[in-house]
């Protein structure tokens, strides 16, 4: 019992003038009081204990989240630089791709360049000659020849000027394709686009192997009027389904021998909201495990140092930035239609 | 004498022309132009047995030079007609090759028009 009460109880038993019935009360309703009092002091302390328990806790747990906030921390600084680090290695690995597809045009691009130098070269050249002919017709009198002589100059000047926009165009187009920037938009004639990298996927293909050849077919839709896209990255994707192609029809030719003409037929056609660049040919097919992850980074069926597996992906993702689609039709062991769909 | 140009790019018709104008005229050279071997195959089959020289690029869609090189001398009348063959400067690949399917002459690019003169003269 508390001190306090115990003086009480004391008093309570010693007091004269308290009845024996008086006492007993007052006894018992002390004794009462005093385990009511015992009891509030347990739970008082008990509580205290708790409350003390609860503050170690929450000083603990708040330590903890303190930690785990630092290594949250550390974990981001280190996400955010790996992050760096794959968008630097993925611009490298479009630089590589970029780099890899203009090896491949190298050739191709040589090809496309000497053939318009040869024509001015040739056409600078017979020019001078008509000139030379020209002053011994005027000596000679004769008008008629004189005038035939003009207009042929006339137009080989025409095709001297037209020969050298042809390499500067090559020239141009070589410079933007291996750009690591990104493009501008431009007003861009597909048919052109299409023929001119035809052309260098052509030559570059034929330098590559000497033996490869192949029964092309193009079939340019005239009505499509320009669009505006970026020219070497659609030029990129173009390339990218002519060489892929190529190299399919090669392959099948080098496995079924000489009873197999390889072909490959690129068009265009407009229709009322988007127009279609297909490329068909009639190589090997993509069996359908495959088809599947075709536009799938890294993917390649080529055998190893022979493709980066990164072509269609590109395409895919170039074709898409332009609001277009990219599909594919094919069946195994008969030909392979791959289609660019653009907004008109 | 008939000369059969082949080559897929179109000009190479009016640089002939000019180049041989006077000759032309003179009727000591005649002209023929394909733009393609297909399209030589074809002019070939419907001439008549003239005397003929053949003077083919080597690098056409479709049939090229050497298969069509290949193809006259292989298949074709006997005796075949004169090929003379275009290389790029410095392509020894596709020299060697001409060489083994049967080529008679050579010319590298650019062409040397007064080197081509002097050639067919000789040949004629």
């Amino acid at each position: 019992m508390n001190p306090p009460h115990q003086a009480l109880l004391e008093y309570f038993e010693k007091a004269a003038h308290l009845t024996e019935d008086e006492r007993a009360a007052l006894i018992k309703a002390l004794k009462e009081a005093d385990r009511a009092l015992t009891i509030a002091e347990f739970k008082l302390d008990r509580t205290e204990k708790v409350k003390r328990t609860t503050a170690i806790l929450l000083e603990e747990t708040i330590e903890e989240l303190e930690q785990k906030r630092a290594a949250i921390e550390q974990t981001n600084a280190a996400l955010s630089k790996s992050l760096e680090d794959l968008k630097a290695a993925q611009a490298q690995l479009i630089h590589a791709e970029k780099m890899a597809s203009l090896g491949e045009l190298t050739a191709g691009i040589a090809h496309e360049i000497q053939n318009p130098l040869n024509f001015v070269n040739n056409f600078s050249e017979v020019s001078r000659e008509l000139l030379e002919e020209m002053i011994e017709e005027l000596d000679a009198g004769n008008p008629e020849e004189v005038k035939e002589i003009a207009g042929d100059v006339s137009s080989n000047l025409e095709k001297i000027l037209h020969h050298g926009k042809r390499a500067d165009g090559i020239v141009k187009g070589m410079l933007m394709h291996s750009r690591s920037n990104k493009g501008e938009k431009e007003v861009t004639d597909i048919n052109d686009l299409v023929e001119e990298y035809l052309r260098l996927a052509y030559h570059g293909s034929r330098a590559k192997d000497k033996s490869f050849n192949v029964k092309l077919e193009t079939h340019y839709d005239d009505a499509i009027e320009k669009l505006e896209v970026v020219p070497q990255d659609i030029g990129r994707v173009i390339l990218n389904l002519i060489t892929n192609a190529f190299y399919t029809v090669h392959e099948r030719k080098k496995s079924n021998g000489a009873d197999f003409q390889p072909a490959v037929a690129i068009s265009t056609r407009k229709f009322t909201d988007h127009i279609t660049i297909a490329v068909t040919d009639n190589g090997n097919g993509i069996p359908q495990q495959v088809l599947d992850k075709i536009f799938q980074p890294f993917f390649t069926t080529k055998p190893a140092g022979e493709g980066t597996g990164l072509g269609l992906s590109l395409s895919y993702d170039i074709v898409k930035a332009h609001d277009g689609r990219l599909e594919v039709e094919t069946e195994e062991n008969a030909y392979t239609i791959f289609k660019i769909i653009l907004p008109n | 004498m008939k000369i059969l140009v082949v080559d897929d790019e179109k000009d190479v018709k009016d640089l002939f022309l000019q180049r041989f104008r006077k000759e032309i005229r003179r009727e000591e050279f005649h002209f023929l132009f394909a733009f393609s071997g297909e399209e030589a195959l074809e002019k070939l089959d419907a001439m008549e047995q003239d005397s003929i020289l053949i003077l083919s690029d080597i690098n056409m869609p479709g049939m090229n030079g050497l298969e069509l090189l290949e193809e006259i001398k292989k298949n074709y009348r006997t005796p075949p007609p004169v090929m003379m063959m275009v290389t790029a400067y410095g392509d020894e690949e596709n020299y060697n090759t001409a060489k083994r399917l049967g080529a008679d002459d050579f010319l590298t690019k650019p062409l040397d028009f007064k080197l081509l003169k002097d050639k067919l003269i000789n040949i004629k």
